[in-house]
């Protein structure tokens, strides 16, 4: 069940222009190979469809963390080692260190990076709902130059996303709006750690009078994509959180979810383990 | 100072830190070949096509297929009907039907690939209860590989007077073994050398009957090493056989040496697991709480062919009534076919699964008679003199009643039991954690079942060098258990010298005598013993020349080996193996001392179930066994901790996922064992009871701690839930449909 090594190469450009002239020359054929922590699993597997690999751990165009009076900046390469590390995202972005503290062993965390976490495009990744609720930006770039979008919206399907076979995602941005804010991740594995989720719950919140003036309730694990719930989110606002508006809450979640069965758990969990989850944030901003 | 109960380092272990010790991959040779296994697509049905397609130079290749088998085409082991290569029909999803081998192992990969091989397919069952509806016959004619009647006074008699008959039923499922290094094996073979293989395995001289026939060879022509294993709990016994054969298939055909090494998700897809079980009893029961009569209904699944199945079986349903005196017991238990790969030895062979159904119905009986769990075990206990279902009269002290009093002691359970009821019943309108405490009681049997230490025979032999070194030979083998260091704790004590002057032969059919399998908790106890006499007889042989006086210390005994040696050449003595008095088994009835001696047992567990997300987590465990002398504290400790892990991943994590016959996620990202932070501080206690059979007064331990979790978290889970579950594992997806 192994792959056949010598139909492989992994080729290292000395700088990021050197990687993007190749992704520009042949289109779809070169694959990025960050810190490589999915693709050697599937390479031992031997279900790697590609055969060309560009080895980009080594561009520090692509590292360092970065923050102005406005926002955060990720470089792409950054690894769950360097966020959990990182005294600015632990004050002010704790889900994302919390995710990045409870995925893969010490060895994924010091290997892995956000932004493979992001193109590798799993619905089960662990960062993505926290970046989502987050607001987070990502930029690609190529040749042609650099564009900046929003993080929501860049998965379209399950495995898919808005970036062209010549552009590397380089930077992640995080806008620094999160003071006051209530931050509630949970991830439920099939264990307490080294596991794949099986419903992945990131949300932030915050009341005035009472009443819930804003939240932004993002879902992994139920959907071809990690899915920030805006209906949800929409019919929360400017309610009390009682026992009623989580109700409501959860019945708009179920239509905005759907979860399958798989070989980790199944639908029917998914969905109840969703909307316990979502009333146990609501709860908690309750007082 | 005597060298037993003392904490010697592991004899190999400064070997394997350093990365010195060799294990079979690190093993090669000139001109080595890799070898690959081309197995079934299917899980039943004619093989009426093999194509060899793609781009691959197959003229490279060694191809072996059924017709090249020199001798026998099945793996001799009790009913010889597996085959080492599927001829014409497979029986179930994986089964090897050809091998290839190349210099190259990823161009070998790439060519495994492109073997074509069609199936008209047949129907096929995949779970026991569609084998016992026998909705296809699949094996034989009635798709049983085994079955046994173990009747104890008359149970049909009670029935109608009884106060209570209280009646239920338990599952559990399939379980990998998931050692550390995967199956794996080297095999020089010619017509002229004959057969040699080197391998990770348990049972050397299983691999070599095999072989013998495979290759229709005299014994002396087949050579069977076991290198440094890293693990096996069963899943070494009989498997090694298969590959050992493939490899030397290929190597006998290639003329070069051949290495079959398999990666993780082959290992997990293609060799054996625990049998699936389902367990039905029906007890009746007086108003006070004694036990009137017992009817156990027993039924494992063994998959596609035979292998060990029977066994495993003799020993569950021995197991099944437990340590418990009843005057009528019925146990009807049978192993079954089914198209999945053949299931087979795994740490307790049986035995969890049917202590798991007893355990799990004890509470059940006591909840119906209005007992607690406690009281309702203490009216019903096994003492010294009293018999067990097969009619066993307990010979040893047995004291049940104070270990359960110890056990809930160190487990609080008393405090923990009032406080959870009060805690759980409180609620402040968030998810919560409940909490619940539960136990079993238990005892495990050392050795092989009933007569087959007899028939075994097993020889250890010792060996004294011109320096005074004693050199232990013996087929039993060290898989991480502690073989080495145990014998020579027993060599060491017995001749009085440092343990560092024994040495540990490394078990080679060619060179140490046949001490049987290394399994069923035997090798302390039963081998230990002949390790013991071994050695005696060379200090009797030595004090019998009057070369030694009976006092001595080292200096003298290293002059006494040489001046033996010198004037007669060697010295070296045996010891084959004696059952205690008065042990008698009928093989026909099934009645008799099953076991020369068991181990006993209360294992607590304390759980907390999550109304968040279903999971349950066991918080706390202590596990209280009496098991004669303890040789090797850390030793010992060691193999409770780690059996009672593996036990709560077969009761909480361990999902073996089935589709159409094939294990579906094989893989260490799919199949979810417990890591250090799903385990709770496994608490080890022992009482001591020397058991005047055993070396030292040592009984076995290796099996028994896989017996005793996975009940008490399912009684504890009960305690915190209201609810009772009756299936393992028990995943919080199984949990959520019965809470909600």
């Amino acid at each position: 069940m192994r792959a056949f090594i010598p139909n492989y190469q992994l080729t290292t450009p000395a700088s990021l222009a050197e990687a993007l002239t190749l992704l520009e020359s042949e289109p779809g054929v070169w694959k990025p190979f960050a810190g490589g922590t999915d693709l050697m699993v599937l390479l031992e597997a031997g279900r790697l469809a590609h055969r060309n690999y560009i080895n980009i751990w080594g561009l520090n165009e692509l590292r360092g963390i970065e923050a102005t009076d406005t926002h955060v900046t990720l470089g792409a390469l950054t690894t769950y080692t360097e966020v959990q590390t990182n005294p600015i995202l632990r004050r002010e972005f704790p889900m994302l260190c919390q995710a990045a503290s409870e995925t893969g062993g010490l060895a994924i965390q010091n290997r892995g990076t956000l932004g493979g976490n992001i193109v590798n495009a799993s619905p089960a990744a662990d960062s993505p709902p926290a970046l989502l609720a987050y607001d987070a930006e990502i930029e690609l770039v190529s040749n042609r130059g650099s564009r900046w979008l929003p993080y929501q919206g860049f998965h379209t399907g399950y495995k898919q996303m808005h970036i062209d076979p010549d552009e590397l995602l380089a930077r992640i941005r995080l806008p620094r709006n999160t003071a006051g804010l209530t931050h509630y991740y949970r991830k439920v594995g099939t264990r307490k750690a080294q596991a794949i989720s099986k419903v992945c719950f990131a949300a932030v919140g915050k009341t005035g009078q009472g009443k819930l003036m804003e939240t932004r309730i993002v879902v992994g694990s139920v959907a071809p994509i990690v899915v920030r719930c805006v209906q949800t989110e929409a019919a929360l606002r400017g309610q009390r959180p009682d026992e009623e508006t989580i109700a409501a809450a959860c019945a708009s979640l179920v239509r905005e979810i759907s979860p399958i069965d798989d070989i980790r758990s199944t639908a029917k969990y998914r969905l109840q383990v969703a909307k316990n989850l979502l009333a146990d944030f609501l709860a908690t901003l309750r007082t | 100072m005597s060298p037993i109960g003392k904490a010697f380092p592991r004899k190999e272990g400064r070997k394997k830190v350093t990365g010195k010790a060799l294990y079979v991959d690190d093993l090669s040779f000139p001109g080595m070949l890799h070898g690959v296994t081309v197995r079934s697509p299917s899980p039943r049905g004619r093989i009426t096509k093999i194509s060899f397609e793609g781009d691959i130079p197959w003229d490279e290749f060694t191809v072996v297929t059924a017709k090249d088998i020199p001798g026998a085409n099945y793996v001799a082991l009790i009913l010889n009907d597996q085959p080492y290569l599927a001829a014409d029909f497979v029986n179930h999803p994986e089964e090897p039907i050809l091998l290839l081998a190349h210099r190259d192992k990823y161009l070998l990969e790439e060519a495994r690939r492109n073997v074509r091989i069609e199936i008209e397919e047949q129907p096929a069952i995949f779970n026991l209860e569609d084998s016992l509806a026998r909705k296809e016959i699949i094996w034989g004619e009635d798709n049983v590989f085994k079955k046994y009647l173990v009747d104890k006074g008359n149970v049909d008699e009670v029935w109608a007077n009884a106060d209570f008959i209280v009646e239920g039923e338990y599952e559990t499922g399939a379980q990998e073994q998931l050692y550390i290094e995967n199956n794996g094996a080297i095999a020089i073979a010619n017509a002229d050398k004959g057969v040699t293989v080197w391998g990770s395995m348990q049972c050397p001289y299983y691999v070599h009957k095999a072989l013998v026939k495979l290759f229709d060879l005299p014994e002396e022509k087949i050579r069977i090493i076991q290198t440094e294993t890293g693990g096996g709990f069963g899943g070494k016994e009989e498997y090694p056989s298969l590959i050992a054969g493939h490899a030397a298939l290929l190597a006998w055909k290639s003329g070069k040496p051949v290495k079959m090494i398999y990666d993780r998700a082959e290992d997990m897809v293609a060799t054996t697991k625990r049998h699936p079980s389902r367990t039905r009893h029906k007890t009746a029961v007086t108003k006070d709480g004694k036990l009137l009569a017992v009817e156990i209904d027993f039924v494992i699944d063994g998959g596609a062919y035979c292998t060990l199945s029977p066994v495993v079986l003799s020993r569950g349903t021995i197991h099944s009534a437990g340590p418990y005196v009843c005057p009528n017991v019925r146990i009807h238990s049978r192993a079954v076919a089914t198209n999945v790969p053949p299931h087979g030895a795994f740490r307790g062979f049986g035995a969890p699964q049917s202590i798991f159904a007893l355990e799990r119905h004890m509470d059940k009986v006591a909840r119906t008679v209005g007992l607690t769990p406690e009281e309702f075990r203490r009216r019903n206990f096994i003492h010294e003199g009293e018999t067990t279902a097969t009619s066993q009269v307990i010979r040893e002290r047995v004291d049940m009643d104070q270990l359960l009093t110890r056990a809930l002691q160190l487990s609080n359970y008393h405090e923990k039991r009032e406080r959870f009821a009060r805690e759980n019943a409180e609620s402040n309108g968030r998810f919560r954690k409940k909490r619940g405490v539960g136990f079993a009681t238990f005892m495990h049997g050392a050795g092989f079942t009933g007569s087959g230490e007899v028939y075994l025979q097993s020889v250890v032999s010792a060996e004294a060098t011109v320096e005074g070194v004693v050199r232990i030979l013996a087929a039993s083998t060290e898989i991480g258990q502690g073989t080495n260091t145990i014998f020579s704790q027993i060599a060491s004590e017995a001749l009085g010298l440092d343990v560092d002057l024994i040495e540990i032969v490394q078990p080679d059919t060619a060179h140490v005598p046949n001490s049987g399998p290394t399994v069923a908790s035997r090798t302390s106890m039963v081998v230990g013993k002949l390790v013991e006499s071994a050695v005696t007889g060379l200090k009797q042989t030595l004090i019998g020349s009057s070369l030694l006086p009976h006092e001595y210390g080292q200096s003298e005994f290293k002059r006494a080996c040489a001046e033996y040696i010198a004037r007669f050449g060697s010295l070296k003595t045996s010891s084959t193996y004696q059952p205690p008095p008065n042990v008698h088994w009928d093989d026909e009835k099934y009645q008799g001392d099953a076991y020369g001696a068991y181990a006993w047992a209360v294992y607590v567990a304390e759980v907390s179930f999550d109304e968040l997300t279903y999971a349950a987590h066991v918080e706390d465990f202590v596990a209280l066994q009496e098991v004669g002398r303890v040789l090797n504290p850390v030793l010992a400790a060691g193999q409770i901790e780690g059996g009672v892990a593996q036990a709560i991943g077969f009761t909480l994590f361990e999902n073996v996922v089935w589709k159409d016959g094939r294990m579906a996620n094989n893989q260490m990202t799919n199949y979810i064992i417990p890591t250090p932070v799903d385990i709770p501080p496994i608490r080890v206690y022992f009482e001591e009871n020397p058991y005047a059979y055993g070396p030292g007064g040592a009984k076995g331990i290796g099996e028994l701690p896989m017996d005793g979790a996975a009940p008490a978290i399912l009684n504890a889970l009960e305690n915190a839930t209201g609810v009772s579950f009756n299936e393992i594992p028990l995943l919080p997806e199984t949990l959520m449909v019965k809470l909600l």
